[in-house]
């Protein structure tokens, strides 16, 4: 661009020369300078204003548009939304081994008032109250006229409560549906399951949460929106829990015994297909816990898991078993039992007197605490300790129940030499009748450790190695020997070899010292022994045998015939065929006619 | 014969104001006003009652203070228009420096009504928003300097009104008035663009409008909480938003009819910022439309006179009165339609509110002072004044 100059000198000294002002030849170029621009600039202006034109039109254009999208969708209600994130209802179910329903949902609905939108809150409130018997008109009709807004009045009503409450006609008495946990066979595996309750509760939807056993354990699980469709697989076996529980009932109460539990688990997986605990509940309807008394005779307590006893002579075999496997004696060798047997100011006695000495095989089939006090004596504190801990006695079983972790076992402060010997036959060392099922099972499966779980297992590795396999057979051979001429005889179920321990254990006072006439009696058994497939431990809480002149308390008339009936019902169930020998021919009769 | 014997009196130049007005001014916007106005009192009727009602007062109230506001605005704006646009220039520098003092004073004298942000001063008889009045002068203002920084040694009036833009958008900001800020930073961007901004700085001053917005984002509770809304997908059907939003469903195509409407019973700033939800429910979609045109009408109308505009100070004003507008009315229904997070706007000439009318009619007045046709220096215009002498 060529700009003149605002006083360009030759034109400048021509106007001097003429006389004229110099200074309109300036003013002149400014002028035309300005103008210049002034057109350049509206120019410009011009596409810019076309931009803004158009810019603006778009954008009315859009909004137009997004009206005329709104107009033609439907409207949607106002409705109160509870605060915060939206609550999800939905809870994976729980199956049995064999899917069959374990806990499921129900759609339901809850009450609820909102008293300013009542129209005749004294109709309300009496009707309400014919409704439920449970609820009083008077105090409902103080809360329909008071100065709350919300109210509920029932969290979970039934179709017909619910059409009821409708015929009311009251517009303050609103429903919110819910999910409502149901478990459909009610008591059954009550302490496995444990049982749910609502957590953050909205006017459109309420949280269901586990409160106990496998229900809080797997809460994460059972709530997360992805597993809604794949329910929890339990281990458990529906039929046999409900056989189990049967036959428990009905032995709790031949024996007067005041608690029973019982637990079933195969033994190669660890498996549990039963578990049982007596008194129990009904999930559906979980009590309060007790707030009074011993919280071991609160039905909620879980006594297979929970429940921590010293278990007594069944543990026996642990001894036995841990001497063969370690070269110290083999199942024929002579122990001494003569008694009784003094360990310092201590005295060990045997139920009676078994004669000076006993094979290794005897001393476990005629349960003899003095034999087994000196075999323990010469494995020592030391390796008893660390074989116990391989069976899992020393820590808390890790079954799938939330109670699980708190059942400790009870153990001697300072494992002393007559804590070993003591312990070789039940006694100073307390565990869980789940405890003993899972060391049962690592000896006896061929001597691989198995862990317990409620979890249905798919292909399970054998654990690490606990005892040689033939130290394994030998504790079946001696365990089946109690039964066919042992302590055990009531527990013989023809065709399934059963092999047991039985163990009646002094209940200790709670002051120290133990009751003279309160004992847990124990069976802990094998079936069939010699090819083992399940553990049953059948623990009975003070039970008392008054068929005889005296009351009788020991396992072997209390713990073991109600085991054997629980496996003569429960073997055939899960598809053991007995072991029955062949008829002879000669028994035959041909007939024709 | 007489005058040529006798000499005549000397004419005065030029046609009455009258006539000139009527020939000059934008006829069809003007047109589009008195509509809009008129459809603000239909709306009025429909959407005030409730709350004339909730406050106990002749359900008519709003609507009779809304016509005694509208006529003292619509005299405004027919007067505003008459005016030259030198005088009107002298006026809104006048207006700026007076409705500034007033804003600058809010924090002392100012009321905040129970709404959060202090914006107005209580009359007795009504209130006044000086920020209403604000943006017209503050177009002047900018569109002054601007212009004069393109005369040959003129001031440097581009680094003058960016500060003047920046001390106003710091007062409004203090209320808190996000909307009234943004919406002044919006003008003025317009006018400097239209100046001869360069491309370069057009960009990284909408970077830089979005890093103010991330700021204040973050620093104030105010407007975070109002963009989480907006961006929250799932509106809440129980927020103004939600109701707005569901009224516009409700009415669909053709409305629910006069009266039926439901939206006025559960908002109260169903007749200010709202007020588009009620056209909606009530009117239907065609309402909507309607309004939506005669908005467009105005501001692309006034854009394409300016171009003929010869005058860089009227161009500037003019299209800055215009954009602001524009932009106003955009963003008011862009809020009910959730295209654009809830800001306290008003629908200019249709919402009720005293300050929003005059002031409006100040700012509609000086652009269509500035939009009326005048000589721009061509052949057709140069013969017209000499056919005149």
């Amino acid at each position: 661009m060529t700009r003149t100059p605002l006083r360009p000198l030759a034109r400048i000294l021509d106007a001097r020369e003429k006389g004229e002002n110099p200074d309109v030849i300036e003013r002149e170029n400014l002028r035309r300078r300005h103008d210049e621009m002034r057109d350049k600039a509206r120019l410009r202006a011009e596409g810019r204003l076309l931009v803004l034109a158009g810019l603006f039109l778009c954008a009315f254009l859009v909004v137009g548009a997004r009206m005329a999208i709104l107009a033609g969708t439907d409207p949607t209600e106002p409705r109160a939304h509870a605060p915060g994130a939206r609550i999800a209802m939905a809870r994976a179910d729980i199956v049995d081994r064999n899917g069959r329903v374990l806990a499921t949902n129900l759609a339901t609905y809850a009450l609820y008032a909102q008293p300013p939108m009542m129209v005749d809150p004294i109709r309300a409130a009496t009707e309400l109250a014919s409704i439920f018997p449970d609820l009083k008109a008077e105090k409902l009709l103080e809360d329909f006229t008071g100065s709350r807004k919300f109210l509920w009045i029932k969290r979970k009503i039934s179709p017909e409560q619910k059409q009821a409450v409708h015929d009311i006609g009251e517009p303050g008495l609103l429903f919110g549906p819910r999910e409502m946990r149901l478990y459909p066979n009610g008591r059954l595996a009550a302490h496995v399951l444990g049982g749910a309750s609502f957590g953050k509760e909205g006017v459109n939807a309420a949280e269901v949460i586990g409160v106990a056993g496998i229900e809080r354990r797997f809460d994460d699980y059972l709530r997360d929106p992805a597993n809604g469709d794949t329910p929890l697989t339990l281990s458990i076996d529906l039929t046999v829990q409900a056989a189990v529980e049967r036959v428990l009932d009905g032995g709790m109460r031949m024996m007067n015994a005041k608690g029973a539990a019982a637990v079933l688990m195969d033994v190669n997986t660890g498996e549990v297909i039963s578990m049982a605990s007596l008194p129990d509940f009904d999930p559906n309807n979980r009590p309060r816990p007790l707030t009074r008394g011993d919280q071991s005779d609160d039905p909620l307590f879980n006594r297979a898991v929970q429940g921590v006893y010293e278990l007594g002579s069944v543990f026996k075999i642990f001894a036995a078993a841990q001497a063969y496997e370690l070269g110290l004696v083999d199942p024929s060798t002579e122990v001494e039992t003569k008694g009784p047997m003094r360990w310092g100011k201590f005295t060990i006695r045997d139920f009676r007197n078994y004669g000076p000495r006993l094979s290794v095989t005897d001393v476990i089939v005629k349960s003899s605490n003095i034999g087994t006090a000196r075999i323990a004596v010469q494995i020592g504190a030391e390796r008893q300790r660390d074989f116990l801990g391989r069976l899992g006695l020393l820590e808390a079983t890790p079954v799938e129940l939330t109670e699980a972790p708190g059942a400790k076992p009870l153990l001697p402060k300072n494992w002393s030499e007559l804590s070993t010997m003591t312990i070789s036959y039940g006694h100073g060392l307390s565990s869980s009748p789940l405890h003993l099922a899972a060391a049962y099972s690592s000896l006896l499966n061929g001597g691989t450790r198995v862990r317990p779980t409620l979890i249905r297992a798919g292909r399970v590795e054998r654990g690490e190695r606990v005892v040689r396999p033939e130290v394994s057979e030998a504790a079946r051979d001696m365990l089946r020997q109690v039964v066919t001429r042992g302590t055990a005889s009531f527990g013989e179920v023809p065709g399934y070899a059963v092999g047991g321990k039985t163990g009646t254990a002094d209940k200790p006072r709670p002051q120290g010292g133990y009751y003279d006439s309160k004992v847990i009696a124990t069976f802990a058994s094998v079936f069939p022994a010699n090819d083992p497939k399940y553990v049953l431990i059948v623990t009975l809480d003070e039970p008392e045998e008054t068929s005889g002149t005296e009351p009788r308390r020991t396992a072997g008339w209390t713990a073991v015939p109600v085991a054997a009936e629980i496996i003569r019902r429960i073997a055939p169930l899960m598809g053991l065929k007995p072991e029955i020998a062949p008829l002879s021919p000669t028994g035959v009769t041909l007939t024709s006619n | 014969m007489t005058e040529m014997v006798y000499g005549a009196l000397p004419q005065a130049v030029g046609e009455p104001i009258l006539p000139r007005w009527w020939r000059t001014v934008d006829k069809w916007s003007i047109s589009c006003v008195l509509i809009l106005f008129g459809i603000g009192l239909l709306l009025g009727l429909a959407a005030s009652p409730p709350l004339a009602e909730r406050n106990g007062l002749d359900p008519f109230h709003y609507v009779q203070r809304q016509m005694i506001f509208g006529g003292a605005a619509l005299v405004t704006l027919f007067v505003t228009t008459m005016l030259p646009p030198k005088l009107v220039r002298r006026l809104g520098v006048l207006g700026f420096i007076g409705a500034f003092i007033a804003l600058a004073f809010l924090p002392v004298l100012g009321t905040d009504f129970g709404k959060g942000a202090v914006r107005w001063y209580s009359l007795g008889f009504a209130s006044l928003q000086p920020s209403e009045f604000l943006k017209p002068g503050f177009v002047i203002v900018c569109a002054w300097l601007l212009a004069a920084s393109n005369e040959i040694n003129g001031p440097p009036g581009k680094s003058l009104s960016l500060a003047i833009t920046v001390i106003v958008v710091v007062f409004l900001a203090m209320q808190p008035d996000f909307g009234q800020s943004a919406l002044i930073l919006f003008g003025w961007g317009v006018m400097y663009f239209l100046a001869g901004a360069p491309f370069i700085l057009l960009i990284s001053m909408a970077g830089a409008v979005v890093l103010l917005g991330v700021f204040a984002y973050n620093n104030s509770e105010h407007f975070a909480r109002r963009i989480d809304g907006f961006l929250n997908p799932e509106v809440e059907p129980t927020t103004q938003l939600g109701y707005a939003t569901n009224a516009i469903r409700e009415g669909g195509y053709f409305g629910v009819g006069v009266g039926e409407g439901h939206v006025k019973w559960s908002l109260p700033d169903a007749h200010t910022d709202f007020i588009i939800s009620v056209a909606a429910e009530e009117y239907g979609l065609i309402l909507v439309l309607v309004i939506i045109a005669l908005y467009a009408t105005i501001v692309v109308r006034s854009f394409l006179r300016l171009i003929q505009e010869r005058d860089m100070f009227i161009r500037l004003a003019g299209t800055g009165l215009a954009a602001m507008f524009g932009v106003q009315a955009l963003i008011n229904m862009g809020v009910a339609v959730r295209l654009l997070p809830a800001k306290g706007m008003t629908l200019p000439f249709v919402s009720y509110g005293g300050s929003s009318l005059i002031a409006g009619g100040v700012a509609l007045g000086m652009l269509l002072a500035f939009t009326r046709t005048r000589p721009q220096g061509k052949i057709g215009d140069i013969l017209l004044q000499r056919g005149l002498r």
